[in-house]
């Protein structure tokens, strides 16, 4: 059972880097227009400008 | 495409480096300006690469961004460049734009708001999944201290994650409890930290259960819940909000020395005088100082047809002065205009709205009382079964709080609204109110008002082929000198015919009375009837007179709106009683009703009385759905059980309305009362499932045999079967 020592706290510190890189995502606003960045996915077009704010 | 003025010669003498390498204009060195456009038309991919290749190429524009989902674009420029030019651009190319205040777009507030439950929701689920992951452990069969070690790390991380991501439920609960009142946030608030705080006792205590994750997934689905319910009134808030940014209130006040300044309307007081230009709204209550013109009603009276205005004439706000430059007098501004008084009258009809209670409210009223009782009742019985032991009782009771979901209740209408608005909002209607579609679903009587909501308030003229081509050509040539709406029909209506303007000298025209020009030595005239000496016909009409000879009327009729037939026939098709009732003359009313099919219309009426016959369609039993756009209808519209009006209406009306078209047409209104409809059965159907739930779940619960697991697979199955039927919404 001495596995659970290193087992636990890497689950826990995978599942809290998911945390950060959610919460990096909500910081540089990828939540903000769903609706366009589905379209924009399809886009050919090369969309190097950050969102102006 | 006209090259607007630029600030950047660079970007004039380059157009084409401009539009291949979009967007890489850096400005000129200036401090950069920020517009925001609205875009009400755009949908696609196509539209957003062409609006932001389109705005990119303009001189001046540093960068452009098009938000999809509000439907807008943020825009970046130097200081020179103006937004009406570039919303005039676009919509040349075909993307229909307006001009929005940026400085009343309070826009970036609920962005934050939506951001920071978003944040909360994300801990929330962090921490849920690894708690679920460690009790899968103890409920399969860890016992002793390692039970005990699993215990206190899910407390580790349960205990800061719901003290973050709870709060919203907490604050809300407070400030209801603190003025005495219950909201649906206490019972939740209420289990959350009972849950938690149970289970740190018995984990202190080496106890068998803990409820950790149950406690996190009620927050997690809860706020899963709050989000999307504030995601889809945040798109319809800001809608709205831009639908207010179009009108900007400023009038043209004359100062003493005969110069011109722009003031905002509230710094008026009565006895200014206003200057009211040609096209532009009267912006007061008062009277005609100098000038003459002629006055477009409709919006306030219904009536389709202008009439002459000349000094002494008194005018109301929200009026639309047509031919001739003005002067009013003021009589009355801002509170005390006819405007203000109309929202009393809106205020008063308003109240019996209010009385309406939702589909949640009803739930939450049966819900809290009847499960904070089994709960009392459970640890009570329990008490005296166990002889005492207040530790086993405890953990009953909050078995049952926990066990009876309210999640399912959190999500029930969220979920079903958030799909139905979205589908509403994709055919172009705005629901403003959050009961809206609910009382939409319940409507039985649909009553129109005619100018500008059946009809476009645009005329067009119905008798070009009885007139012959002599009298067409003088007609064109005299009315494309003119803004004058009928002008511009008959303009329009002679071009589309194939029609070359004669050649006529000395064009003027004369304001309040019409046009007037020189033809071969002939005085010719196009206007009123009564300037001419003609016999006024009956119907909408202008006049035109060569000479002395015998003046031709030529007649119009009001453009119906598109869809307008097939939205009364849908409705007509459901079962729905239809009524027109307008202010214009009978005439206008019935041609416009027999054209879209429908029997029962009035005409003539005063604004009280359209809101009286909407009260007594009311107490007749009728839910009635009103539909208009004047300041004429806006006391009919808070009257009704629910109401729409056109994007096209003054703002006083929509902000009255629940539900706002935002295109052109009146078609999707058919089918959003049968999406209402069904989105509410399917809000029952997730009553009913979550209490098929606890039906099980109570009883099992009540007699102690509930276990964390239990209680774990009850509410996450709860909630995802209650998630996946408001998804079925077609």
């Amino acid at each position: 059972m001495n596995v659970l020592i290193y087992l636990i706290p890497a689950s826990i510190i995978m599942g809290a880097l998911g945390l950060v890189a959610f919460f990096w995502s909500l910081k540089s606003s990828q939540y903000d227009d769903p609706e366009g960045d589905r379209h924009r996915i399809l886009s050919d077009r090369w969309d190097k400008e950050p969102p102006p704010e | 495409m006209a090259a607007p003025v630029s600030a950047c010669p660079a970007c004039v003498a380059a157009p084409l480096a401009e539009e291949t390498a979009s967007g890489s204009y850096r400005g000129n060195g200036g401090e950069a300006k920020r517009l925001i456009l609205s875009l009400p038309a755009i949908y696609c991919a196509a539209c957003i690469s062409g609006v932001e290749r389109g705005l990119a190429a303009q001189p001046g524009v540093r960068s452009a961004r098009v938000n999809l989902t509000l439907k807008r674009a943020t825009i970046e420029a130097d200081q020179s460049v103006e937004a009406t030019h570039l919303a005039d651009y676009l919509t040349g190319i075909g993307f229909e734009a307006y001009e929005l205040d940026s400085a009343s777009l309070s826009s970036t507030e609920t962005d934050k708001r939506s951001r920071d439950l978003l944040m909360r929701l994300g801990v929330s689920g962090f921490a849920m999944m690894n708690v679920m992951l460690l009790s899968v452990a103890v409920w399969s069969g860890a016992t002793d201290a390692t039970r005990d070690m699993f215990h206190w790390i899910s407390a580790a991380i349960a205990v800061p994650a719901i003290a973050f991501s709870g709060q919203v439920f907490f604050k809300s609960a407070w400030s209801a409890l603190s003025v005495a009142r219950l909201n649906m946030d206490v019972p939740i608030s209420l289990a959350i930290l009972l849950a938690a705080g149970m289970s740190i006792y018995e984990t202190a205590n080496s106890g068998q259960h803990a409820y950790f994750d149950a406690a996190l997934s009620l927050t997690f689905f809860l706020l899963a819940g709050r989000f999307l319910d504030h995601r889809t009134r945040s798109v319809a808030r800001s809608a709205a909000e831009e639908l207010a940014a179009l009108e900007v209130p400023r009038a043209q006040r004359l100062t003493t020395d005969g110069a011109d300044e722009t003031v905002s309307v509230s710094d008026l007081s009565a006895g200014d005088i206003v200057r009211v230009v040609p096209g532009a709204r009267v912006p007061v209550d008062g009277v005609v100082d100098t000038g003459e013109s002629e006055i477009d009603r409709s919006l306030l009276t219904g009536e389709s047809l202008p009439v002459f205005a000349a000094p002494g004439m008194a005018l109301s706000t929200g009026e639309v002065n047509l031919t001739g430059p003005l002067t009013v007098r003021v009589v009355a501004a801002g509170r005390d205009s006819s405007l203000h008084r109309m929202a009393d009258l809106v205020a008063i009809a308003e109240t019996s709205r209010n009385r309406y209670t939702s589909l949640a409210d009803k739930a939450a009223q049966i819900y809290a009382p009847l499960v904070h009782l089994l709960a009392l009742a459970a640890f009570l019985v329990w008490l005296w079964i166990s002889g005492g032991d207040v530790r086993l009782s405890l953990n009953i009771a909050v078995a049952v709080l926990i066990i009876t979901c309210p999640c399912a209740l959190g999500l029930a209408v969220p979920a079903v609204t958030t799909a139905a608005s979205g589908k509403l909002f994709r055919q172009g209607m705005l629901l403003k109110s959050a009961t809206a579609l609910e009382r939409l679903a319940e409507v039985d009587h649909v009553v129109f008002d005619k100018t500008g909501t059946l009809t476009e308030g645009q005329p067009e003229p119905d008798n070009l082929d009885s007139i012959g081509r002599e009298d067409l050509e003088l007609a064109l040539a005299l009315a494309q000198g003119s803004a004058h709406p009928l002008a511009c029909a008959l303009r329009d209506g002679a071009r589309a015919a194939g029609i070359t303007p004669a050649q006529l000298t000395l064009v003027h025209e004369v304001p309040g009375k019409g046009i007037e020009g020189n033809w071969n030595g002939q005085i010719v005239r196009l206007g009123r009837a009564g300037w001419l000496g003609a016999q006024a016909c009956d119907q909408t009409a202008t006049y035109l007179a060569v000479g002395a000879g015998t003046p031709v009327a030529f007649t119009f009729t009001d453009a119906l709106r598109d869809g307008a037939a097939q939205a009364v026939g849908a409705l007509r098709a459901q079962g729905m009683g239809v009524t027109l009732i307008s202010g214009d003359v009978p005439a206008a009313v019935a041609d416009i009703a027999a054209r879209v099919g429908i029997e029962d219309w009035r005409a003539g009426v005063l604004p009280e009385e359209k809101a009286a016959a909407v009260a007594a369609l009311a107490e007749q039993g009728r839910r009635v759905l009103m539909v208009g756009d004047g300041l004429n209808d806006t006391a009919a519209l808070a009257a009704a059980h629910v109401s729409i009006s056109p994007a096209s209406a003054l703002e006083a009306t929509r902000v009255v309305s629940d539900i706002v078209l935002l295109g052109r047409t009146l078609a999707p209104m058919g089918g959003a009362v049968t999406l209402a409809r069904s989105a509410t059965r399917r809000i029952k159907e997730n009553f009913a499932i979550a209490a098929a739930y606890n039906m099980i779940a109570i009883p099992i619960a009540l007699v102690g045999l509930a276990t964390p697991l239990a209680a774990a697979l009850a509410m996450s199955a709860s909630s995802i079967s209650v998630s996946l039927n408001a998804l079925r919404l077609r």
